[in-house]
């Protein structure tokens, strides 16, 4: 009994996956289900559409733009928390980990009339930096999780050798804070890639990432491409995954084994 | 003695509205191995710190060498600390974490690899090079930290608490090899303990310190033998107060029926209320007789080489006493004994 009901939980959140992956080689050019052939023929489209290619390098130089920002700044609050050198500890907790709970449509409106405001409005800035803002609770969670199992006696111990802070932070921290930053790095690159909601109401056809260009997609046009493209998405998160529990471990990452 | 290393000048250090270190005068020289001994909370590792560069006084000064290093941050003293808990880094060999202070050194390779080597083999570790803290068991670790410390050649090795984490054999078998080692580098040593056996067994001073003062600084024989308070004497050492009037420059009276004859050296002045102490080996179980005092025994602890006795006298007042084992007569509680205090034995408190 309880293993039939397990198995219709993972039935029930797979098969949205698998309905799309089978459509995605259907030959014909309605989204129906089931597929009546074999065909690479929507993938061809999918990868030629320029709209795609031009929002997939956006897609890289949003998310490459929010990581690299988002990483150092997560890394230097986590730290920061964890010491407890700030001022009103949770009220900065609260606020780095806020965009977790704010809805999607309330954020990205908010960033619209603040780029408005700035005169930046659909600018690849506002766009970055409202992805930095995404994905910082996750580089704060993660890192901070690293930053606890730190022990403080350590960073003494390599001044008393004679390293500087600076050099403490390079030889010291920054390796023992490797599981957290890694796991903050596949967060950030996993959140940003799949955002939706703020980027759509902050740019425009010429900076619009996947997923937005994605959703035009299927407002105007109704054939498999965006089947296709969806696999594809769904192929690449799930090799990212593997390849960095295969070379790193997940399991390591999160449980913070040593 | 030789010339002053490491001077503290009125060193205070409050946390908050707590005084962990209050107006410390110390002076270390050269070569010394001086052990800073307290209970937990007695400001000895703050003390420990401020000579590090862990934490900065909040007034007075510090001083390595005649000059003042009050504001120098930690990696600008060239000290080598021993951690209780280590503090090896997890991510490095066991031949990098000694190499870390020569590699910020920017020493050349060849010369790292040889006074690693050299380092590693002067605590016998020659052969663990290669791995990890985490594959030592704690005395390896131990030993690492130790070579890890004294590898750059520091101008004073401050101990914190290293012996604390090792059961009690492997305790006794470091403590012997750290003197050995301090003393065939000869390097100026700070050691942090609450525990008066190794202080008393390793050092050859000893600041006992409370509540942020230093109670008494002296040699290990000096602070055992002639306990300057009250508290030296309770903490180093087990022993016994006696509460009494002086009746004479050599006798003082503990109840109108009971007066001891002491021998201390002329502080007695007659009238005066005094406070005697008399450690428990010093007491002597005796025969019924001129010079001894009537006690009750109340409790009996076992030891094996030993037995610890704690008996009360006819006027309330309670004593201990170590009886060597095999004991001279069976002793039971409730059994009345007599004792002999040797007047030689007995220390005055202030």
């Amino acid at each position: 009994m309880l293993k039939a009901s397990v198995v219709a939980l993972m039935a029930f959140m797979t098969l949205p996956t698998v309905v799309v992956m089978v459509v995605s080689f259907n030959p014909t050019a309605i989204l129906s289900f089931p597929p009546s052939g074999f065909s690479w023929r929507w993938y061809v489209n999918a990868l030629t559409y320029p709209q795609f290619q031009r929002a997939a390098v956006n897609s890289l130089w949003v998310t490459l733009g929010a990581v690299a920002l988002a990483l150092p700044i997560g890394t230097a609050a986590a730290l920061a928390l964890e010491r407890g050198r700030l001022r009103l500890p949770t009220l900065w907790a609260t606020l780095l980990l806020s965009p977790l709970v704010v809805p999607g449509v309330a954020a990205g409106l908010g960033f619209l009339i603040l780029a408005a405001s700035l005169g930046m409005i659909r600018s690849r800035a506002v766009l970055i930096a409202a992805h930095v803002a995404l994905v910082l609770p996750f580089v704060v969670r993660s890192v901070w999780v690293s930053a606890r199992n730190l022990d403080a006696t350590l960073e003494r111990a390599a001044a008393s050798l004679g390293a500087t802070p600076w050099r403490t932070f390079r030889r010291v921290t920054l390796p023992l804070l490797r599981p957290g930053l890694f796991a903050a790095l596949l967060f950030a690159v996993v959140v940003s890639v799949n955002e939706f909601v703020v980027s759509l109401f902050i740019s425009n056809r010429l900076t619009e990432i996947l997923p937005v260009a994605m959703y035009s997609y299927v407002v105007n046009y109704t054939d498999p491409t965006i089947a296709a493209m969806s696999t594809l998405f769904i192929t690449a998160t799930f090799l990212v995954i593997w390849l960095a529990d295969r070379y790193v471990g997940l399991g390591r990452v999160f449980l913070h084994h040593r | 003695m030789a010339n002053a290393v490491v001077e503290l000048k009125g060193c205070t250090r409050h946390y908050g509205g707590v005084r962990a270190v209050e107006a410390m005068d110390l002076v270390i020289f050269e070569g010394e191995f001086l052990s800073l001994l307290g209970p937990s909370g007695c400001g000895k590792t703050t003390t420990l710190n401020l000579i590090a560069g862990f934490v900065e006084p909040t007034a007075g000064r510090i001083l390595i060498d005649g000059e003042d290093v009050t504001g120098l941050p930690a990696h600008l003293r060239g000290l080598g600390v021993v951690f209780q808990s280590y503090a090896l880094f997890p991510h490095l060999s066991v031949f990098e974490n000694v190499a870390f202070a020569l590699r910020e050194r920017r020493i050349p390779a060849e010369e790292i690899a040889r006074r690693v080597g050299e380092a590693l083999a002067l605590v016998q570790l020659d052969r663990q090079g290669r791995q990890r803290p985490a594959e030592l068991s704690g005395g390896m670790q131990q030993r690492v930290a130790l070579a890890r410390a004294l590898v750059y050649r520091p101008r004073v090795l401050l101990l914190d608490e290293p012996l604390a984490a090792l059961d009690k054999k492997l305790r006794e078998e470091m403590r012997d090899e750290l003197r050995a080692i301090q003393r065939s580098v000869g390097i100026t040593t700070v050691f942090v303990t609450h525990d008066q056996a190794e202080a008393l067994g390793l050092s050859d001073r000893i600041a006992v310190m409370s509540r942020g003062r230093i109670e008494q600084l002296g040699a290990p024989r000096e602070i055992y033998e002639r306990p300057a308070s009250r508290f030296v004497a309770d903490f180093i050492g087990a022993s016994t107060v006696l509460r009494g009037r002086a009746v004479a420059d050599d006798r003082v009276a503990l109840s109108p029926d009971l007066t001891i004859r002491v021998r201390v050296g002329g502080i007695l002045r007659v009238g005066e209320q005094v406070e005697l102490a008399i450690r428990p080996e010093r007491v002597r179980l005796a025969a019924a007789g001129e010079g001894t005092a009537e006690a009750r025994i109340e409790g009996l602890v076992y030891q094996g080489a030993m037995t610890e006795v704690s008996a009360r006298l006819a006027d309330g007042q309670r004593v201990r006493v170590f009886v060597n084992e095999p004991a001279p007569m069976p002793l039971a509680p409730g059994q009345i004994i007599h004792l002999r205090l040797p007047a030689d034995a007995f220390m005055v408190l202030e």
